[in-house]
Parts: C-alpha cells; structure tokens; sequence
C-alpha cells in the first residue's frame, strides 16, 4: 500500500505520542529512582544512588527478591514440564474430550486473577487444608504460565512436519533417542520463548498471589503494594519497581535477539560456505 | 495374462522374496485403505507402485515400512515376518515425499544419523557420510543446513540419508513429485543407474504412469487398495488386464461390450491404443484380412510435437484418438468435420474381459 506525504507525517506523530504516552511514566519511575529531591520535584534537584544502596540494604527488599525469583524460577519450571507434556498429547492423538480440554488448558490466562485468586484460597485453606505459604503461590502462577509454554510448543508441533520423527524411527532410532535427537531440539526455541513469557509473567504477578501467599511471605510487587504510601519508603519502591521493570523486560528481549539471532545465523553460514 | 493378475503368487519356491505380502489389509475407521494386497517383490528388483491418489499404494509403503500396523495380514521380509515390528526394527529404509531432513542439522549430521543411532563412533560416521554425500554429488555441502539447498538437492541428501544405512530394501515415497519437470527427468535416470549399481530392491509409489513405464523392472497398479495388475511395463502397457488399467496407463480407445459385439461378435469390452489406429482421409480403406476398418467423422485434433492426436466420432462406435505420426493433408477448415475411415490390425486388439473370468 502506497501512503501519501501526509498520511505518513500523521502515522509518525501519532505513532510517537503514543509511545510517548506508554514510556514516559516508565521513564519518570526511572529517573525518580535516581532522583536526590524526597518529594521527587520536577526538574530532578540532582543525582543520588541513596535510593538504591538503601533497598540493596533493606532486609525486607532482598528477601522478597529472592522470593520473587524463586516463585518464578519454580513456577517456570513446572510449567515447561506440563505444558510440553500437554502440548504434546493434545496435538499428536486423537482421543474423546481433546477440544475440550484444549480448551480448559488456555481458560486460566483469560479468567480474572481476582477469580483465579478467590477460588485457588478456597481451594487450599477450605477444602485441602494446605496452610498457605510460596508453595502456594507457585503453583497458582503454574496454572496460568503454563498457557505460554503450551501455546509456543503446540504452535511448533502444528509447523512441525511429523515425517521428522518417523524418518527418525525409519533410521533405526527408538522412541527416547527420537525424542533427545530430534524432537527436542526443534522445540528448544519454542521452550525458552515460553518459558521466558511464563517466567515475566510470574515475576510481577499481583493479585493472584495476593490471595495464595501466606501469612509473613512477600514478593516483589506484594512488597511495593505494602509499602507505596509509607511516606518514607516512597524513594526506595521507585527502586523496587526499576528491578521489576528491568527483571520484567530483559527476557521478552531476549526472546526476541534469540529468533532474530538464528535467521542471521545461518545467513552468515551460507556466504562462509560460498567461500 | 492370468498368472499376472493373480497378483504375482506364482513366483514359485526358488527364491525367498525381499518382500511378500500376504492378504495385507489396513482398516483407517470405516475406511478400507488396503484390501487384502497379495505381492511378492524380488531381490533387487525396481517395482513400482502405480495408482491415482487414495488408492492405497501409500499405505502398502508405509505398512511396509512400520509406520503403520496392518489390521490383518503379514508383511516377510526376507522370509521374516516383520508384521509386528517398529519401524527402528526393520531392515528397510525410506525416502519420504516431503523428504523430512532435520532441519537442525547439517547434511553430514542428517546422512550420519542412522548411524549414529547405531552407535559408530563420530570420525567413522562422518567419513562414511562425506562417501555417501559425495556418491550424490553433494560433497562440497557437508557443512550445510537442509533450508540452503534447492528441491533436488534435498531429494539427493534424503537418499543418501537412506542409502548409508545399507538396507535390503529402499521405500520410496514420490520422492519426485516436488521437481520441475527437468529435473525430474534426471533424478529418473539418476535413481535407475543407482540402482542397477547398489543392487538393491526399490519400491517407488508414484501417480504418474510415464515415471513408472520408464524405471520399473515391474509394475503394479493399485485402484480402490488392491491391485489390479502386476507385471513389466512392456505387459501393462500393451496388455492391460482391465479397463481400469487400460484407462489409468496412458490413452486407450475403449469399446464396449456391445460395440464389440458388433464388430467381432464376442460380447467384452476391448482396447485400443491410439498409436495403433491409422487414419485414411481419402479414397478407399484399406481391405485386407486381419485389419478392421470403420468409417467417422474428425472433431478435432491437437499437434503435440511428434506427433499429431485425431480425434475421430466413429460412425457406429466410440469417438476415438488416434495418434498420427505423418503430416496430415490440410488444417482445421478442410479436415475437421471431413469424413476419415480408421482402421487398425485386429492383433493389435486387447480384450478386457470383466473380473473374475
């Protein structure tokens, strides 16, 4: 399609301001965490890293930290293992109730978390009698983060031609050596693009774990909701809440470099074998 | 003509075939894809496969190959019932239409993989992969990825792929289907000498009947999961056992029952190929003994390079095609419509007589 002059400076400016209207808060959050005025002024009255060696010393900070890595780190993990095993068995056979539970499988990342929440603290405290505790909130996190997993490797297996791994079994390989030489390694990509979704989206999850934590336990985000109007934390939860962006971010751009890597991969390999 | 269509069972007691298949059926829900298929394929032999798609040629291959477990029936290889087997515990190799080469991996990696599974050591492997790369023209390639080489290319490192592993018999599953004509031509001649040289047995599916004249030592052709005849290209195409055949491999000019009743008095229908009719324009028919001559009307004809196709309304018959290889005296305004006299030597008749005589 072929823009006008016009149409293009119009596209431009609105592409800008929008942008600009998603990435200055961001910026400002930033800025401020660095920012040597209290009551965060606007111009900034100069530069300080006193925000940031206070939360590196804060005990309660550190510690919900690692609870959030943990939480995500384990939630991911179950949810690589789950959702591949999912994925693997909704797309490869046919049996009485597959679309139904296709369906059931992507439900968790629709519903609301107040939903999710609510009824996985019923679930645990009423009915289980499980105290509530990190445990908990990893495995409400697995519920929705294992929709990512299952969604990237559902798609691979559909673009996957299913000769592969007949042309395996047809060279003498067995079902495990099938599964290591073949099958893994065309899914590894999808794998780490989910499990990096599925590890941002646990990271700075909120209301869920609101509901499923227990009693002494703070995450990441659990922390800034308890401490954003204590007048004296304000500067340190502009810190918190860096981490958490940068924490957030850096695997959706990986997962980005990393596809975008392997096409310059083997592009760079045929001009070495035209040499 | 009998022992052919009883589905190659007289290959008597001499030999132990590379393949025999007995009474093989393969039931897909309400869907008989194979029906009870009877065949004995020879030690390196080039037997193809021939039928229109649906027919169960596919199927036979893969039933052969493992991917599939017959309903019933038994598959011998060598002598050895593999019926049962997986795939990984059969003798046999495959070269699959969409060639399935990993595209993770290199072609020295994707032609060392069977035996890599087999447990050869790395060194071993590779220079066994760079033999059978280099013996398809591919050796200078050894460090490539599947998706940097052209269709014909991959076609070559599928089967070499197959080829490295030594089986006794080699699948081959259209693997030419994908090529531009060309190519497609070459990769023939290419796969026959390879043969002749490996001897070793290859079963190649293939809808395209001129591909399976040109390599096979033997045909079969497969219509509605059975098949309807098995023999030398020469014997299907000359002496088709029935009006599938005679339809399905090349042009045939088919008479009915009754309008062979009324040529020869024998109520079956029977086949001509269009090569062997000949096309008087005018004056006097040939008359003589053994050949048969009836009067029709042109309705249109197609120059096809060397030849020219008539189509030819006979006057108390079919419309027919006859295939004519000189110079025809005028064009389209002088010729079609014009009355012609086709005639043909009776010897040159094929009598299709229904099935089950």
């Amino acid at each position: 399609m072929r823009l006008s002059r016009s149409a293009k400076v119009v596209l431009g400016v609105v592409t800008v301001l929008v942008l600009l209207f998603i990435y200055t808060p961001l910026l400002l959050v930033v800025v401020n965490s660095f920012n040597a005025d209290r009551t965060f002024g606007w111009p900034p009255k100069g530069f300080t890293l006193e925000w940031w060696g206070k939360a590196f010393d804060s005990p309660g900070v550190r510690e919900a930290v690692l609870s959030s890595l943990w939480v995500a780190v384990v939630s991911t993990l179950i949810s690589l293992l789950l959702g591949t095993l999912l994925a693997l068995s909704l797309q490869r056979y046919k049996f009485f109730g597959r679309n139904i539970i296709s369906l059931l499988v992507i439900l968790p990342i629709a519903l609301p978390g107040v939903v999710t929440g609510i009824a996985l603290n019923n679930m645990f405290t009423t009915i289980l009698g499980v105290p509530l505790s990190l445990w908990t909130v990893v495995i409400a996190h697995a519920t929705f983060c294992m929709v990512t997993v299952f969604n990237n490797v559902i798609a691979r297996l559909r673009r996957m031609s299913p000769g592969l791994e007949e042309a395996s079994a047809d060279l003498g390989a067995g079902l495990f050596t099938t599964f290591n030489l073949v099958t893994f390694p065309q899914l590894r990509s999808a794998l780490l693009a989910g499990g990096l979704l599925a590890f941002a989206l646990s990271f700075d999850e909120i209301i869920v774990t609101t509901f499923t934590i227990g009693a002494g336990e703070t995450t990441l985000p659990i922390w800034i909701l308890q401490n954003l109007f204590r007048p004296n934390q304000a500067p340190v939860v502009n810190v918190v809440a860096v981490v958490l962006i940068v924490v957030s971010i850096v695997p959706i751009w990986l997962a980005q470099k990393l596809s975008g890597d392997s096409v310059r991969v083997s592009g760079a390999r045929v001009k070495a074998d035209e040499r | 003509m009998t022992e052919t269509l009883a589905a190659g069972t007289s290959t008597g007691t001499e030999e132990v075939p590379a393949i025999r298949l007995r009474k093989l059926t393969k039931v897909f829900g309400d869907t008989v894809a194979v029906n009870g298929v009877d065949l004995d394929i020879r030690h390196g032999e080039f037997f193809s496969m021939l039928g229109p798609s649906g027919s169960g040629k596919t199927t036979v291959l893969r039933l052969i190959a493992g991917f599939e477990l017959p309903t019933s029936g038994s598959i011998e290889l060598e002598g050895k019932d593999v019926s049962a087997m997986a795939p990984f515990q059969r003798d046999v190799n495959t070269v699959f239409q969409d060639y399935a080469l990993f595209p993770h991996m290199s072609l020295v990696d994707n032609v060392g993989y069977g035996l890599r599974v087999r447990g050869m050591p790395g060194s071993q492997r590779r220079e066994r992969a760079r033999e059978a790369l280099d013996r398809v023209q591919l050796g200078k390639f050894l460090g490539r990825k599947p998706a940097q080489l052209s269709g014909g290319q991959r076609q070559r490192v599928a089967l070499a792929r197959a080829l490295v592993v030594e089986p006794k018999v080699l699948l081959l599953d259209e693997p030419l289907g994908a090529l531009d004509l060309k190519l497609r031509q070459q990769m023939q001649v290419e796969l026959k000498e390879l043969q002749r040289s490996l001897g070793i047995t290859f079963i190649f599916v293939t809808h395209d009947q001129e591909e399976a004249l040109t390599m096979s030592d033997r045909i079969g052709v497969f219509n509605n999961g059975g098949i309807e005849q098995i023999g030398t290209a020469h014997e299907i195409y000359e002496r088709p056992g029935d009006i599938f055949v005679a339809n399905f491999v090349g042009t045939s000019n088919i008479f009915d029952a009754a309008q062979a009743q009324a040529l020869y008095g024998r109520a079956d229908p029977l086949c001509i190929r269009p090569e062997r009719l000949r096309v008087a324009w005018a004056g006097d028919p040939e008359r003589r003994s053994g050949i048969t001559s009836r009067p029709g009307t042109v309705t249109s004809f197609v120059y096809v390079g060397h030849a020219t196709q008539v189509r030819v309304q006979l006057d108390d018959g079919p419309a027919v095609v006859a295939l004519v290889p000189e110079k025809l005296p005028g064009g389209d305004a002088e010729l079609v419509n014009g009355p012609v006299t086709v005639s043909w030597d009776d010897a040159a008749v094929v009598w299709l007589p229904a099935r089950g005589t």
